[in-house]
C-alpha cells in the first residue's frame, strides 16, 4: 500500500509539474497575473505531493517492507535505525528521489521566501524549476521507479553495503544535494533574465543568497564526504581526485567563481553575460555530477550500454538542458549591456582573475575525469588519469588565485593603487618568511611546494587581518573607535573574512599533512613500541568480538609522548554478513597538530598483526578549514542587505511590473 | 579605458591563462595517463619497467603467500597470469579467485611491484576493466552483477 501511495505521489508531482514548467511561463509572456502567481501554489503542491512519495520510501525502509524491490536490495531487517533511513539515499533510486524532493523543496522555498520578487521573474523562475522537475520525475518513473514491488517478497534484504553504514556517508548526500540542487535555483534565476533579457544589481541580490547557499552546502558535501573517505577507508588518504569526487569539487569551483562574480554585478553592475555563463556551467556540472556517478558511467562506458533506457534519457536530458541553455544564451546575451567600466588594476579586475583562474582549473578538472571516458569510447584503450596529472595542472593555478586573493579585498572598485596595496601588505611579505624559516627549522627538510604551502598559508592569513584591521582603522584610532567599527561592519564583510580564513586553513592542512607525513608499516607483537612523529606506539594484543551484524578484530594500542599517556587507540577489522565484507575501522586520534591514525591488518599466524600507523601533522586543518568556510558563508547570507535591499528594489519592481503587465 | 579597451585586456587575460593550462595539461598528460593491462596484454606487448600502469585480473587460486606486510600473489586473466608483490596490510575483499586491480610497475625480474592495490566496494563487483579482459581472454563467466 505504502508503495502505491509513494507512486502515486510521484506521478501527481509530475503532472504538477508540467503545469508548473508550462502555465506560469505563458502567463508571463502575456502579462496574465493569475497564470503567474499559479506558479507559487503549484511549487507548494509539487513540494507536497514529492514529500508523500519520499516518505513513503522511508517508511518502507524503516519498516522493512522487502516486498519492494528497493528496500529488498537496499536495506536489512537487523540495520540499526540511522542507516535504515540513510538506506534511503543510499541507492540510485532513492538518491533521485532525494534529489527531487529537495529540488520541490526549492521550488517552494522560492515561493514562499521570494515575496519581493516581481511576478514576471518569480513565475519564470518557478516556471523553470518545474521543467527541471519534469525532467527529474520523467527519470524516476520510467527507468529509476523506488517504488517496484517483488513477488514473492524475499524474508530479508540484501543490506546496506557496509563502508556506506557510517554518520559522514549518511549526511553526505543530502547536504551534496543541496548544493547542486540549490546551483538549480541560480540556473532558473540566469534563464528567466535570459528571457527577459534584463539583468540588474536588483536580480544580483536575489541571486547571492541562493548562490551562497548552495554553495555553502556544496563545500559541507565535499568536505564530509572526504573526512569519510579519510577515516573509512582505512588507507589515510582524504583525496584521491577520483572521478567520483572530481564531480563534485568541478560544480563547487565554478560556483565559487559565480559566487563571485555576483557580487560585481551586484556592486557595479558589470560581468553580467559571464555570471549568467556561470550559473548555467554551475548546474549543467551539477547535472554531470549526479548522473555521471549515479549511472555507473564514470566506472566504465558500458555501464551505459547495461542499462540503455538510463543512458539515453540522461544523454538526452543532458543534452536538452545544456544544450537549450547554452542556445538561448548565445541569442540573449550579446542583447545585454554591461554597464560600469574599470580599470584592469581594479577590485573588478582582481574577481576576473579569481573567476579566470577558477573557472580554468574547474576545466582542467573537467578534461582529467572526462578524458578516459572519451578515450575508451573512441580506441576502447583503458586508462586513468590520476594525481600527478590533477596535481601537475590544478596547483599551478591555484596558487597565483590564493596569491592574487590576498591582494583582492584591498583593491578598490574601479581603479586602484597596487603600490598602496604593496606597501599595506610588507607585514604579509614578513610573516611568509617567518613561517617559511621556523617550518624549514622544525621539520628540516621537505618538498619545496611544502614550504610554498605554508608561505600561502601565511600570506593569506596576514592578508585577512591586515585588511580587516584596516577596515576598522586598528591603531589609527582610538581602540574603542576601533572595536565599535568592528562591530557595525556589514555581515558580509565578516564572511568574507571568515571564508578566505578557512580557505587558508585548509591550505595549511593540506599542506603540513601532505608534506610532513610520517608512517610506518610493521608486523607487531604483543607488547612491541614502534615511534612514529614522536609518539611511542605501544601494541597491547588484540582480540576477537563480536557486533550487533558482524564480527571484530580488535588491536589495542597505548599512544605516550615522552612518558605521558596520550591516548588508547582501538582499531577494528570488521567482517559483515549481509552482504559478506571486511571493513577496515581506523582508530584516531585527532589532535589541532596532528592526527595519529592506527590501522590493524590479519594475524600473521606467529601471534604477531600486521599494523599501519601514520602521524598526520595538522590534517584536520582540512576540515575544520571547510566548516569556517562553510560559516564565513553563512555570515555573508544573513547580511541585511539581502533583506532590506531587495524590500527597496521591490517597489520599483512592483511598478516596473504594473507597467509590463498594463502593456 | 573604453570598453573595447577593457574587453582586449580580458581577452589577452583569458587567452594567458588558458594557453599556460592547456600548455600545463600537455606536459603532464604525458607521464600521468595510467593505462590498463590484462597479463596477456602483458605477455603480448610487454610494458617497460619503471612506467606506471594498473594491471587487472583475477588473485590466482592457491598463489597467495604473505610474510609479515610482504604479499605476494599472481593476477590472471586464466590465460596468462603474473607475479605481483605488495607491501602493505591485505586489502578488505581481498580474496583467492576474486577479481584485483593493483597499479605499480614491473621490476626487472618480471614481477609487478604494486604500490597500491585497489579498494574494492563489495563482494559481487568486479572491476568493468577486469570483466572486459576476462572476456576478452574468454573466460567470462557472467555472475550476478551489482553496481
Amino acid at each position: 500500500m505504502i508503495g502505491e501511495i509513494g507512486h502515486f505521489g510521484l506521478i501527481l508531482a509530475l503532472v504538477v509539474a508540467v503545469l508548473q514548467g508550462t502555465l506560469p511561463m505563458i502567463g508571463a509572456s502575456k502579462g496574465n497575473v493569475a497564470l503567474m502567481r499559479f506558479a507559487s501554489s503549484a511549487a507548494l503542491v509539487q513540494f507536497l505531493a514529492v514529500s508523500i512519495s519520499f516518505i513513503a520510501l522511508t517508511i518502507a525502509y524503516v519498516g522493512s517492507d522487502f516486498s519492494i524491490v528497493n528496500v529488498a536490495q537496499n536495506s536489512h531487517s537487523l540495520k540499526p535505525m540511522l542507516y535504515k533511513i540513510s538506506g534511503v539515499w543510499g541507492n540510485h533510486e532513492g538518491s533521485l528521489l532525494l534529489w527531487a524532493w529537495i529540488l520541490a523543496l526549492f521550488g517552494f522555498a522560492v515561493a514562499a521566501f521570494g515575496r519581493n520578487l516581481p511576478d514576471g521573474l518569480k513565475a519564470r523562475v518557478l516556471s523553470v524549476q518545474g521543467m527541471i522537475g519534469i525532467g527529474f520525475l520523467l527519470f524516476i518513473l520510467f527507468t529509476s521507479n523506488p517504488f517496484e514491488r517483488i513477488d514473492p517478497a524475499p524474508f530479508d534484504g540484501r543490506g546496506l553495503n557496509p563502508l556506506l553504514q557510517d554518520p559522514g556517508l549518511a549526511f553526505h548526500p543530502p547536504f551534496l544535494y543541496l548544493g547542486y540542487v540549490g546551483l538549480s535555483i541560480t540556473f532558473s534565476f540566469a534563464i528567466a533574465a535570459l528571457i527577459e533579457g534584463k539583468v540588474d544589481p536588483a536580480w544580483a541580490r536575489w541571486v547571492r543568497p541562493w548562490t551562497l547557499a548552495a554553495w555553502g552546502f556544496l563545500t559541507l558535501g565535499i568536505a564530509l564526504g572526504s573526512w569519510w573517505a579519510y577515516y573509512e577507508l582505512g588507507w589515510g588518504g582524504w583525496w584521491f581526485w577520483d572521478p567520483v569526487e572530481n564531480a563534485s569539487f568541478m560544480p563547487w569551483l565554478v560556483s565559487t567563481a559565480l559566487l563571485h562574480s555576483a557580487i560585481v554585478v551586484e556592486k557595479r553592475d558589470a560581468l553580467k553575460n559571464w555570471t549568467i555563463l556561470l550559473a548555467i556551467i554551475a548546474f549543467s556540472l551539477s547535472l554531470l555530477g549526479t548522473f555521471l556517478v549515479r549511472s555507473g558511467v564514470l566506472n566504465s562506458v558500458h555501464a551505459f550500454a547495461s542499462d540503455p533506457a538510463r543512458g539515453v534519457f540522461i544523454l538526452g536530458f543532458l543534452v536538452l538542458v545544456i544544450g537549450g541553455s547554452l542556445i538561448l544564451y548565445a541569442v540573449r546575451a550579446p542583447t545585454m549591456k554591461g554597464g560600469g567600466l574599470f580599470a584592469p588594476i581594479s577590485r573588478e579586475g582582481a574577481l576576473i582573475l579569481n573567476n579566470l583562474l577558477l573557472s580554468t582549473a574547474a576545466a582542467t578538472v573537467l578534461l582529467g575525469t572526462l578524458y578516459p571516458l572519451f578515450l575508451d569510447a573512441l580506441s576502447g584503450a583503458k586508462v586513468s588519469v590520476g594525481p600527478p596529472y590533477f596535481n601537475a595542472t590544478f596547483l599551478p593555478l591555484i596558487i597565483p588565485l590564493i596569491i592574487a586573493l590576498a591582494f583582492g579585498p584591498f583593491l578598490a572598485w574601479k581603479r586602484a593603487d597596487l603600490k598602496g596595496v604593496f606597501s599595506r601588505l610588507k607585514l604579509a611579505i614578513v610573516s611568509v618568511c617567518v613561517i617559511v624559516g621556523v617550518s624549514w627549522w622544525v621539520t628540516d627538510d621537505g618538498p619545496i611546494l611544502a614550504f610554498v604551502g605554508m608561505g600561502l598559508f601565511a600570506w593569506l592569513v596576514t592578508a585577512v587581518f591586515v585588511e580587516l584591521a584596516d577596515r576598522i582603522k586598528l591603531f589609527r584610532t582610538s581602540l574603542r573607535q576601533s572595536l565599535k567599527r568592528f562591530l557595525n561592519l556589514p555581515r558580509s564583510a565578516y564572511g568574507m573574512s571568515i571564508a578566505h580564513l578557512g580557505v587558508a586553513m585548509v591550505i595549511l592542512g593540506v599542506t603540513a599533512s601532505e608534506a610532513w607525513q610520517s608512517e610506518r608499516l610493521d608486523v607487531m607483537q604483543p607488547g612491541e613500541t614502534v615511534v612514529v612523529g614522536g609518539y611511542d606506539f605501544q601494541f597491547e594484543g588484540a582480540e576477537r568480538l563480536e557486533g550487533p551484524n558482524y564480527g571484530i578484530l580488535r588491536g589495542s594500542f597505548n599512544v605516550k609522548r615522552n612518558g605521558s599517556l596520550v591516548a588508547d587507540l582501538r582499531p577494528e577489522q570488521r567482517v559483515y554478513e549481509s552482504p559478506p565484507m571486511e571493513t577496515t575501522e581506523a582508530a584516531i586520534w585527532p589532535m589541532l597538530s596532528a592526527d595519529l591514525y592506527v590501522v590493524i591488518g590479519e594475524e600473521d599466524g606467529k601471534g604477531g598483526y600486521a599494523t599501519r600507523i601514520y602521524h598526520k601533522p595538522f590534517i584536520s586543518w582540512i576540515w575544520i578549514g571547510a566548516i569556517v568556510m562553510f560559516i564565513g558563508g553563512g555570515f555573508s547570507l544573513s547580511d541585511r542587505r539581502f533583506r532590506i535591499g531587495a524590500a527597496s528594489a521591490r517597489k520599483k519592481q512592483t511598478q516596473k511590473t504594473a507597467e509590463a503587465a498594463g502593456a | 579605458m573604453t570598453r573595447k579597451r577593457r574587453r582586449l585586456y580580458i581577452v589577452v587575460a583569458a587567452m594567458t591563462v588558458l594557453g599556460l593550462a592547456a600548455g600545463l595539461v600537455l606536459m603532464s598528460f604525458e607521464d600521468s595517463l595510467v593505462f590498463f593491462h590484462s597479463p596477456s596484454d602483458l605477455v603480448e606487448k610487454p610494458v617497460p619497467e619503471g612506467r606506471t600502469f594498473r594491471l587487472g585480473g583475477l588473485v590466482e587460486e592457491g598463489s597467495f603467500k604473505k610474510s609479515g606486510v610482504e604479499i605476494t600473489f599472481r593476477v590472471t586473466d586464466l590465460a596468462e597470469s603474473v607475479d605481483v608483490q605488495f607491501r602493505g596490510l591485505v586489502p578488505d575483499l581481498f580474496r583467492e579467485g576474486q577479481g584485483v586491480v593493483a597499479e605499480g610497475q614491473m621490476n626487472e625480474n618480471g614481477i609487478f611491484v604494486a604500490s597500491n592495490v585497489l579498494a574494492k566496494h563489495d563482494e559481487n563487483y568486479m572491476p568493468p576493466e577486469v570483466a572486459e579482459s576476462l572476456k576478452k581472454a574468454g573466460n567470462w563467466k557472467p555472475k550476478e552483477d551489482k553496481q
